[in-house]
């Protein structure tokens, strides 16, 4: 760790990074793994040939409780909270007055409240933002007493399973409530790398008990930031602040897919005039696409997009090699008559022009879990 | 022959007046996994400490600069299609370039493997 590390928050599992040789880098204001000796390329390909348990305790852990709890959230977010059952997850964002974003989280209804997963860098921000709207009869719990890790992989949730029968059979996007080696944990069916999985939230004190009992089976491997970042990428995930952030809308985010039937019809959320009009209209300047560069040369974030002319039509948010794919990916805005898949792009790389193409995104098929009927 | 190393982290092998430039293990293993190397032109010149080629890991670029001036003669074409050999074998099949060099006495300012064995002691 560098000598200015003092100032970093650490995890519960903080120890157990430094025993397992983590790598550790400051992210979010917090000590993180950025890889483990087996590296970023072992890490990744271990994932999606079987099991990487990654720690995302830095992200916030939050509570809403009172009445009609989901109502008032509807008042923050385009997605569809009021009709979520009870035990399944949403994906949404917290959008502000010119429709640009906020944040992006998980939602889960709970039987009796709500529960959420915001990012690291934006949490205390999130929570100063539901308190400046938070009415009197709804409490807002911050959950910094709980770790929370991800076990991602085609083999994680049978290793989940091992621990809590039945976990590989729950369905994708839904939440329970189980005791793994006794102790009381939220699992989710749900991630972050286009693999199907868990997010397990364990109370801090016993995190590293269970962890060390996940590691203990042959499936599973300790995954670090690294990997974390080419899996996403590579499954078409937006890494917020890079690739959606409060310049960009979800709409221009090409997240259009997160707000639901009735949302659309009645808005009700801010910015809702500006995201509805780009929705009815379809006239947005600027969309974000898939992108794949022609040759071997990876192209990373800030590199400009040029079309034939040598005009610069668009950036790239994200960028790096696929491990799974095998070659680079990106992703970036472009202006909209680009955007369609299949358009011929350059990429400026130092002193380079790339050929590029516009595509679809996931560079790399999700396999969720998808309970048989 | 004789080999030579930056305080950046090249060798550079010495024949006569060409030097065979590539990255040391102790470059190769703190960058980790490699997937792509931007080799410069047969034909371009560099001053010593010019950015000369490019590194990419998965997770980031890294510069490589010129450990002594001079004009480039050959480049590696193999790491290509096969960047990895950088990981594999940093002072082998996985050298980046050849260069014509200007002035040997810059060779001068640069560590002999004695010395640069110590420089990366004194790193960590």
């Amino acid at each position: 760790m560098s000598a200015d590390s003092s100032n970093l928050l650490q995890t519960p599992l903080f120890s157990l990074h430094e025993e397992l040789q983590g790598k550790m880098v400051p992210f979010a204001g917090y000590a993180m793994p950025v890889q483990y000796p087996l590296g970023v390329m072992g890490e990744h390909n271990h994932t999606r040939e079987s099991a990487g348990l990654f720690d995302v305790s830095h992200m916030g852990q939050v509570v809403i409780s009172g009445e009609k709890a989901d109502e008032w959230l509807e008042t923050l977010v385009p997605g569809n909270i009021i009709d979520l059952k009870p035990g399944r997850i949403r994906y949404t964002m917290f959008t502000d007055e010119n429709g640009g974003i906020l944040d992006d989280l998980m939602i889960t209804k709970r039987e009796d409240d709500i529960f959420m997963v915001v990012n690291a860098a934006c949490k205390e921000q999130d929570i100063a933002h539901m308190r400046a709207h938070l009415p009197d009869h709804l409490t807002l719990t911050e959950f910094d007493d709980r770790a929370l890790v991800a076990l991602q992989g085609p083999k994680a949730a049978g290793v989940t399973a091992r621990f809590v029968p039945g976990a590989d059979e729950q369905d994708f996007m839904s939440y329970m409530e189980a005791d793994i080696l006794g102790v009381p944990c939220f699992i989710s069916r749900c991630g972050y790398t286009g693999e199907d999985g868990h997010e397990i939230s364990i109370p801090a004190d016993k995190a590293e008990e269970i962890c060390r009992a996940l590691l203990a089976e042959p499936e599973v491997e300790a995954i670090g930031l690294g990997a974390r970042d080419s899996l996403r990428l590579e499954a078409g995930l937006c890494l917020y602040g890079h690739d959606i952030t409060t310049e960009t809308t979800p709409i221009e985010g090409s997240l259009q897919w997160s707000i639901g039937k009735r949302r659309r019809e009645n808005g009700g959320f801010p910015g809702a005039d500006v995201i509805l009009e780009q929705l009815k209209s379809a006239n947005v300047d600027r969309k974000r696409v898939g992108i794949l560069p022609a040759g071997r040369a990876p192209a990373r974030e800030g590199a400009e997009i040029l079309n034939a002319d040598d005009n610069v039509i668009g950036v790239v948010t994200s960028g790096g090699f696929g491990p799974t794919f095998g070659g680079p990916v990106a992703m970036g805005y472009v202006k909209s008559e680009y955007s369609e898949n299949g358009t011929d792009v350059f990429l400026q790389v130092r002193k380079k022009k790339l050929e590029a193409k516009v595509a679809a995104m996931p560079f790399v098929p999700q396999r969720y879990y998808r309970k048989p009927k | 022959m004789s080999v030579y190393y930056s305080e950046d982290h090249e060798w550079i092998s010495v024949e006569g007046n060409v030097g065979t430039v590539g990255i040391t293990d102790y470059a190769q293993n703190a960058l980790g996994d490699i997937v792509f190397v931007e080799v410069p032109e047969v034909g371009d010149d560099f001053a010593k400490g010019d950015e000369v080629a490019v590194v990419e890991s998965v997770k980031a670029a890294s510069e490589i600069y010129s450990p002594v001036a001079g004009e480039i003669t050959a480049v590696n074409e193999e790491l290509e299609d096969n960047a990895a050999l950088v990981n594999s074998s940093p002072d082998g099949d996985g050298w980046f370039f050849k260069m014509a060099i200007a002035d040997k006495s810059e060779l001068e300012e640069l560590m002999d493997a004695d010395g640069y064995k110590a420089f990366i002691a004194g790193l960590e």
